[in-house]
């Protein structure tokens, strides 16, 4: 990498091959590509929502690692059960 | 004394894996192991080549598996070290020619008169792999400090984990260390932390190993390359020896890392 590679910012190309290959490897490694997780992501809102109301926007997921063994991480915000109101008319 | 079966394989072709295995069947015959190597890619033999003894061979493995010989016949003794033995693949057939089970029986037999027995297995992750590791007590992925050799090598290890052939060990190959210091080229830790697995050997790149094999006498006994170091190193690290990673940059940082990645610290 040379000197105005650093100067300009540019990210050291070891840098950016390790980033590719930890994503690459999550994918190879579980056999679920961005589209299967989607379509995780979308029933396990359904099926959560059918018991308890949550943020379906905030919901996050993703796939975790430690040493050669994956995670399937979600963080799904409840929503306040809001109480009730009765409306008067 | 029954031998220890280790396998070589890396997932990409082109790694360094008939190198390696030929390498370190010479540095363990060079310390009075006795050593057999089996080339186990048929129809694209190489290791004949890189041990300096294709003008020896009679007969092959797959002569052994149908019959045509007995196994004795088809060992060719190395040139210089009388220890060494290399039974080599068949060039005239391909990898549907030997079943693991033809492996395992052939290994068997080699057990009880060899200290080790290396298999230089093919690329690719089909049959010829298959077969490589059938009878292997120990398995080493060699892989490259890229991206394409560390994501094979990746789904290799996968593979071996489960198939209850693992904890692999890995063999980082032609590793360069300008290139590292300059952020060019994945570093070990890099590509340790990438993979999870136990490191045996970093071999740094050597010109003297591509002069090694045009002369078919490989590196290992070459006293001054670092790459035949290296490679000598891993072959007292088979033997059970605790032996410091070698020195890539004559400059502490780097060295303390790897050690502390091997948890030799």
């Amino acid at each position: 990498m040379g000197f105005f590679d650093r100067l300009f910012g540019k990210k050291a190309s070891a840098d950016s091959a390790k980033e590719r290959l930890q994503l690459v490897l999550i994918h190879d490694r579980t056999d679920l590509t961005p589209a299967e997780l989607d379509s995780l992501r979308d029933d396990l809102i359904a099926a959560i929502s059918r018991h308890v109301e949550i943020d379906a926007k905030a919901m996050q997921i993703g796939v975790e690692h430690d040493g050669r063994s994956q995670r399937l991480v979600a963080d799904i915000p409840l929503k306040s059960a809001r109480r009730k109101t009765r409306r008067s008319k | 004394m029954p031998a220890k079966v280790i396998t070589l394989t890396s997932g990409k072709g082109g790694v360094g894996k008939t190198t390696a295995t030929a390498n370190l069947a010479v540095a363990l015959a060079a310390e009075k192991s006795k050593v057999v190597c089996i080339d186990g890619d048929i129809g694209l033999r190489n290791l004949d080549v890189i041990l300096g003894l294709e003008n020896r061979i009679v007969y092959d493995l797959v002569d052994v598996v149908e019959g045509r010989c007995r196994l004795k016949q088809a060992m060719i003794r190395d040139k210089k070290l009388p220890d060494l033995y290399l039974i080599p693949a068949a060039q005239t057939r391909d990898k549907n020619a030997i079943s693991a089970s033809d492996m395992m029986r052939v290994v068997k037999d080699l057990r009880s008169d060899f200290d080790f027995v290396l298999i230089d297995s093919p690329a690719g992750i089909e049959r010829g792999f298959r077969n490589a590791i059938a009878a292997a007590d120990r398995v080493l992925v060699v892989t490259n400090p890229e991206v394409s050799a560390v994501r094979d090598a990746d789904r290799v290890i996968g593979i071996l984990e489960s198939e209850e052939k693992g904890p692999a060990s890995l063999i980082l190959n032609r590793l360069n260390p300008a290139l590292v210091k300059s952020k060019d080229m994945l570093s070990p830790e890099d590509v340790l932390d990438l993979l999870a697995v136990e490191l045996i050997g970093i071999v740094p790149e050597d010109e003297n190993v591509v002069i090694a094999s045009n002369r078919g006498a490989p590196v290992a006994y070459d006293a001054k390359s670092r790459a035949g170091q290296a490679f000598r190193n891993i072959a007292k690290r088979l033997k059970g020896e605790t032996v410091p990673f070698l020195d890539l940059e004559s400059q502490g940082s780097l060295w303390e890392r790897i050690q502390r990645l091997a948890g030799r610290k």
